[in-house]
């Protein structure tokens, strides 16, 4: 057993976020794995970046429908925006965006903007946590779906994760946010897909070096199991990801420079991994505040005040982002996409802000967006109440749907399938240029062990499970959409091989199950759709 | 090891499925705990109710029964004296002094939220034997408050205040105070809010977070929260003596009116100062709705048992903890005596079932090691540390205390499906193990002052501190909730004899340390070895959890 070495250095100073400078760990020793893993990658991996604009953005006042201007004069006085100052965007005169928006607007004049009006979904939830829950598992507003839409996306793109990740198909992250807690709209059919980041005071990613410790098998199956092997789940991510990032992120590059904000600092760090090279196709960054019930605007002037300086924000990060990727060349390869829980109300309230409301616009932006604004702009009842909200012109799981199919290469037929479960329509907003015959799905798809698999899947009466043991123990169960254990199809020692088993749908409602292989020390988890 | 089997022994320890069938699950209610009652189960009731097991409370409360152990437990130790002026210069109160009563002062206001942050971190450490400071924090995460919003320290202290009052009091007269109370009039802006156009914000919060929750059968309606809204005009802060008023000039006199939920009872709108008797109304109605009590105690159940509510737990745990929650009274402490004598509590299936919450990592592991914590001698440099420990430790590891990152308080503790493996992540991971990598190596050193981990000192704790095995063993049963393999017992052997197999050696270099206590190179000989010792327990996966 070997001590660590330790550098003492001063207690770290007031400002910074991570208790690090006390501590000085030896970096990693390189694994041979990923010493393979040399310059950047080839452009033919498209990446999305979800902005995640947390605590519900006033969609009236970021995207304005000036034709109603009057409308809006009556409804919200108070936090209403003085006409001359809403920017205008080419090509839409009836349409303005916030005054703090100039970043935004020169993109949109660009065509760099893909702007969809009144985004939402039927029977709007006005909790913030339950909406914001129905936007990232993407269900029904009744509907109670324990992962992520993004989740499922990841776990269908590499079906056996964790399960023999990294590998050399895939040595990096799935997906990466920026931030010490993930994000539900990664957490997988097992868990949570997403590697979690933050850098330390000097901007750098640490990499931290766990001491090698015994482990103990606990076969008794209780939570205290449960939570170790999530535990040792999450350092194994750690020590084999950590690297991969590391490396990618300590690569030379030179970065434009960007507003020295939360979220520009967090999209710096993203276009600097892309431009490491990573693999990973997903990135998450979130900007908080949005719940402007109060001081939305300042008494004395409505384009200032809180609003105003979170859109600031907003629009100088993505702007620099984009600029940054475009001069790193790899402006065609990204796109960037905002979601919030909801939008406000349309009646605003005395306490110079607005309350929960419903539809609001969403914004993807990047080269390869189909530029423009999408659907009309939102029709104010002149004689609205407090109860009133705008319903939706289209369904956010379209967005998804439309995102997955066009700019991530999904067949339609496997979105309404595995993972948004339901089929949305499709809208323009990304050219799918990039979906082209060759496609590094099928590689991905492989790249782990396929012990399982079921046809026809989806089914409707019966599905055919095939599946191949190493031998001894051999376990095969299904688990409905919560879950929850509902079946146990293989539960005995078998010799060496690959077998079959029926499972037949008792009436099952429709769904995503899952099907879960256990032999030995390994288990697969795949879903399994039951449609009528 | 190689990789597979890497993978392998973690897979085999786990169903891996986040969760499992529900026959599966522990079919314990609240029936009182008649099993043994040993350093496990008190070392089990300590971790939970408390920042970690301190070896002599083991010992105080081997020497009670469970019912009365728990009565102590639940029973608040004495107010701290309020946070003072450590940082100097404050317009409202001089170094040493508190500054609470102070006017608001801009340019001092940072320093005192740091000492207050500081205050709030030193009470957990130095806690008495009660129950009291785990649920401060319990309340804190409620109750979600946040501090850089809400900008006054003053009116943070008067928050933590209120919360300490009533932490284990009556739950209905706390909700009441926080609906009063300034930081949280001005967090969810009730101080704003008017008649003929009210602020929901408050009022949503208090139906969905608060009281009734939104995970249960019953159902509030939007229509509910517009009303409550309206009850709820009118209250104003009156900044320089840190509480509220009430305007009946903007108070909506207008009867509200309310759905099914509540029998469509109607609040009569009342005008002058009368205005206020609406919100004993609003509250009486809330609290006659069922699934309040079983809203709060399902939250409880998560905080100090497990986070995974099966039917089963719904049904005998639960609903008993419920019952007994709604014939008290709301007395907080009712189900919380019936939960910590229950059977449940004891059952082996919910033992080392919660990962650590970040402050009872960070303050558990000095409570448990019998660190050397800084006195009130120098109490700028006690201040100074304890704020840089809560500050670096909260923000590191995404448990801030008065900075919750939204009114619905920290995620894990209410994210479904994940909740507590949320406090775990690649970024979290990482800096949990050096955070007890700097207790255990280096300390927090400020002046003469120092918060550290002396491991001569926290082995002494323990009976036999000179003889190797039984040491070890006693370590293992103080540190963790399960049993380690003898592969662990064999390396931690060989380090404390140096690779030697004669447990003479450490005898002789313990004695030989504690007949020259004040020779460093004595010291150092068996803290060398009992840092890696404690450097390897604190690194293993098992330490994670309570």
């Amino acid at each position: 057993m070997k001590r660590r070495q330790f550098i003492k250095t001063s207690v770290p100073a007031v400002t910074v976020p991570l208790l690090l400078n006390g501590l000085r760990i030896r970096a990693f020793a390189e694994s041979p794995q990923l010493e393979a893993l040399t310059g950047a990658r080839g452009n033919n991996d498209n990446v999305l970046v979800l902005i995640e604009l947390n605590g519900g953005n006033d969609g009236l006042n970021t995207v304005l429908p000036l034709d109603q201007y009057s409308t809006m004069a009556s409804l919200r006085s108070n936090v209403l925006i003085p006409e001359n100052k809403v920017l205008p965007v080419n090509g839409y005169p009836g349409t303005g965006l916030h005054p703090s928006m100039s970043g935004i607007q020169q993109m949109f004049n660009e065509g760099k903007v893909r702007i969809v009006q009144s985004v939402g979904y039927p029977n709007p939830d006005f909790s913030h946590f339950r909406s914001m829950d129905i936007w990232t598992s993407a269900s029904n507003s009744n509907e109670y779906l324990r992962t992520g839409w993004m989740g499922r996306y990841l776990n269908y793109e590499y079906p056996n994760y964790p399960y023999d990740y990294p590998n050399n198909v895939m040595p990096d992250p799935l997906a990466i946010q920026i931030g010490g807690i993930n994000s539900p709209v990664f957490m997988g059919p097992y868990m949570n897909m997403s590697y979690a980041l933050l850098l330390d005071e000097n901007n750098q990613v640490q990499n931290y070096s766990f001491l090698n410790t015994i482990k103990d098998n606990y076969t008794v199956q209780k939570p205290f199991a449960k939570e170790v092997a999530y535990i040792r789940q999450v350092k194994k991510n750690t020590i084999e990801l950590g690297n991969a990032v590391k490396n990618a992120y300590d690569k030379p590059v030179t970065q434009i420079s960007y507003p020295d904000t939360d979220l520009a600092n967090q999209l710096k760090i993203v276009a600097r991994l892309i431009a490491g090279g990573l693999k990973t196709k997903i990135y998450w960054v979130s900007l908080f505040g949005f719940d402007t019930h109060a001081s939305q605007v300042e008494d004395t002037d409505t384009t200032k005040g809180m609003h105003a300086d979170l859109l600031q924000i907003f629009s100088d990060a993505v702007s620099a982002f984009h600029k940054d990727l475009q001069q790193l060349g790899l402006a065609d390869r990204v796109i960037s996409m905002t979601y919030s829980e909801f939008g406000r109300r349309i009646i605003s309230n005395f306490s110079m802000g607005t309350d929960h409301g419903a539809a609001a616009p969403l914004f993807i932006f990047g080269n390869k967006v189909i530029p423009g604004i999408l659907g009309n702009n939102p029709t104010l009842p002149a004689n609205a109440t407090v109860n009133d909200n705008l319903p939706m012109q289209y369904d956010f799981r379209s967005v998804y749907a439309s995102i997955l199919q066009d700019w991530l290469c999904v067949p339609k037929s496997d979105i309404d399938t595995v993972i948004l479960l339901k089929n949305f329509q499709t809208l323009p907003l990304v050219q799918n240029s990039s979906c082209t015959a060759v496609s590094i799905r099928e590689l991905n798809q492989s790249a782990g062990l396929n012990l399982i698999s079921a046809y026809p899947n989806p089914f409707t009466t019966r599905t055919t499970i095939r599946y191949t043991t190493a031998g001894n123990h051999t376990l095969v169960e299904i688990y409905n959409p919560m879950g929850q254990q509902i079946k146990t199809l293989v539960e005995k020692d078998m010799a060496a091989g690959t077998y079959e088993v029926d499972f037949e749908n008792e009436g099952f409602a429709e769904g995503t199950y899952y099907v879960r292989f256990q032999n030995g020390a390994v288990q697969q988890v795949k879903p399994l759709v039951i449609a009528k | 090891m190689n990789r597979r089997k890497f993978l392998g022994s973690i897979f085999q320890s786990s169903e891996g499925v986040s969760h499992s069938a529900a026959s599966r699950g522990s079919t314990t209610g609240v029936d009182p705990y008649n099993g043994p009652w040993t350093k496990k189960q008190v070392a089990h009731l300590l971790r939970r109710t408390m920042f970690g097991a301190a070896y002599q409370d083991i010992n105080y409360f081997l020497g009670k029964t469970l019912p009365q152990a728990v009565d102590e437990l639940l029973t608040p130790g004495q107010p701290p004296a309020p946070p003072l002026n450590y940082y100097g210069q404050d317009s409202g109160a001089a170094l040493g002094q508190t500054w609470v009563n102070a006017s608001f002062d801009v340019s001092s206001n940072v320093n005192r939220a740091l000492s207050l942050l500081a205050w709030c971190t030193r009470n957990m450490a130095k806690q008495a034997r009660s129950i009291e400071e785990k649920m401060v924090l319990f309340w804190l995460n409620h109750f979600g408050t946040n501090i850089q919003v809400y900008v006054d320290a003053r009116f943070g202290y008067k928050h933590v205040a209120t919360i300490r009052q009533h932490c284990l009091g009556n739950f209905k007269d706390m909700v009441k105070a926080i609906t009063l109370d300034p930081a949280m009039l001005r967090f969810l802006n009730g101080d704003r809010n008017t008649k003929n156009r009210p602020d929901e914000n408050y009022a949503r919060e208090l139906f969905e977070l608060f009281t009734i929750g939104k995970d249960g059968g019953q159902k509030y309606e939007e229509s509910d929260v517009i009303e409550a809204a309206r009850v709820l005009t009118g209250y104003r802060i009156l900044s320089n003596s840190v509480t509220y008023t009430f305007d009946s000039s903007k108070h909506d006199t207008g009867n509200k009116q309310f759905s099914a939920l509540f029998n469509y009872r109607t609040i009569a709108g009342k005008s002058g100062s009368a205005g206020q008797q609406e919100l004993d109304e609003l509250l009486d109605m809330i609290f006659q709705v069922n699934d309040t009590a079983l809203f709060i105690c399902r939250k409880l159940y998560r905080y100090f048992v497990y986070y995974e509510i099966d039917a089963q737990v719904e049904a005998n745990v639960i609903v008993p903890m419920a019952n007994v929650f709604r014939t008290s009274g709301y007395d907080i402490k009712a189900p919380l005596r019936l939960l910590f004598n229950s059977e449940h509590f004891f059952d082996d299936y919910n033992l080392g079932a919660v990962i650590k919450q970040p402050m009872d990592l960070l303050i558990g592991s000095l409570r448990e090691t019998n660190a050397i914590m800084p006195s009130g001698s120098d109490f700028q440099a006690e201040y100074s540390i304890w704020q840089q420990f809560g500050l670096y430790g909260g923000t590191a590891l995404q448990q801030l205390v008065l900075a919750p990152p939204t009114v619905a308080g920290w995620q894990p503790f209410h994210q479904e499906p994940n909740y507590h493996q949320l406090w775990i992540s690649t970024v979290t991971l990482p800096l949990r193990n050096q955070f007890t990598d700097l207790l255990v190596y280096a300390g927090l050193n400020v002046g003469n002052s120092q918060l550290a981990v002396d491991t001569a000192r926290w082995l002494e704790q323990y009976p036999n501190p000179d003889n190797v095995d039984k040491v070890i063993d006693e370590v293992i049963e103080h540190l963790l909730t399960h049993p380690l393999s003898s592969n662990h017992k064999i390396l931690i052997r060989a380090a404390m004899l140096g690779g030697q197999s004669n447990p003479n050696v450490w005898t002789q270099l313990w004695n030989d340390y504690k007949n020259n206590p004040n020779n460093p190179n004595k010291k150092k000989a068996v803290t060398d070895r009992l840092k890696s010792v404690l450097k390897y327990i604190t690194s293993l996966d098992e330490y994670q959890l309570s």
